[in-house]
């Protein structure tokens, strides 16, 4: 299991966080990132995502550098997976350490919000009446995913 | 040659994830012309260029055996 990751079975998140644990850590923030069914009235059956996996996995590990330069003394663990996920299932996890708790908490929303911005990963959405790859946010509302 | 991906939405208008041609010289902006013509439904404009795993700039220089990548609007999480 790699630090940074792109993984194609289902997500164990207390891997992630006994990853970052260390003696130093005071705070351990673990979020997971469930596939839901209902967006703004549309239902969702299940998600597929996509990755260009060599990059994906790069820029998550950038991810985590960004991190330790913001929030010195924070280590981060991330996972995405791909594939066909159902309903509640586990998409992406974020371990996040650090001495004290605000930073466990602000870096990992950080690290959400980049995974957003940078990482090579798709979603497409299977409703009842069709499917879309999300990203051009044609029929989807705003980018508001997990 | 050059090696180049598409991904999601892309790989669904051009029909291949991927693909060799003869793109050595080519600016990243003169790719992304290349596939506009080659692919009429593609939208490359709205999807950013990676060379070697690495967002590009247009400017960038493709150089033989090099990958580049359509990376069309993320959406992971």
């Amino acid at each position: 299991m790699k630090t940074f990751e792109i993984v194609t079975h289902a997500i164990d998140p207390q891997h992630y966080a006994d990853m970052v644990l260390r003696p130093e850590a005071g705070a351990v923030t673990l979020f997971t990132g469930h596939v839901r069914e209902w967006t703004k009235g549309v239902r969702t059956l299940y998600l597929a995502y996509e990755a260009y996996v060599p990059m994906a996995e790069k820029k998550l590990a950038q991810i985590g550098a960004e991190i330790e330069e913001r929030w010195p003394g924070a280590q981060t663990a991330i996972a995405h997976r791909i594939g066909e996920l159902a309903i509640s299932d586990i998409a992406v996890v974020i371990a996040v350490s650090s001495p004290h708790r605000k930073a466990a908490y602000e870096a990992n929303e950080y690290a959400i919000e980049r995974i957003k911005e940078i990482v090579p990963i798709w979603k497409k959405e299977i409703w009842e009446d069709g499917e879309e790859w999300i990203g051009d946010q044609k029929k989807k509302p705003e980018g508001d995913g997990v | 040659m050059i090696t180049v991906h598409y991904f999601a939405g892309l790989k669904e208008v051009t029909g291949v994830s991927q693909e060799q041609a003869n793109l050595s010289g080519y600016t990243v902006q003169q790719l992304a012309q290349w596939a506009a013509e080659k692919y009429p439904g593609i939208d490359a404009g709205a999807a950013r260029i990676a060379v070697n795993e690495e967002y590009a700039l247009p400017e960038d220089r493709l150089q033989p055996g090099d990958v580049a990548a359509f990376i069309p609007p993320v959406s992971g999480g």
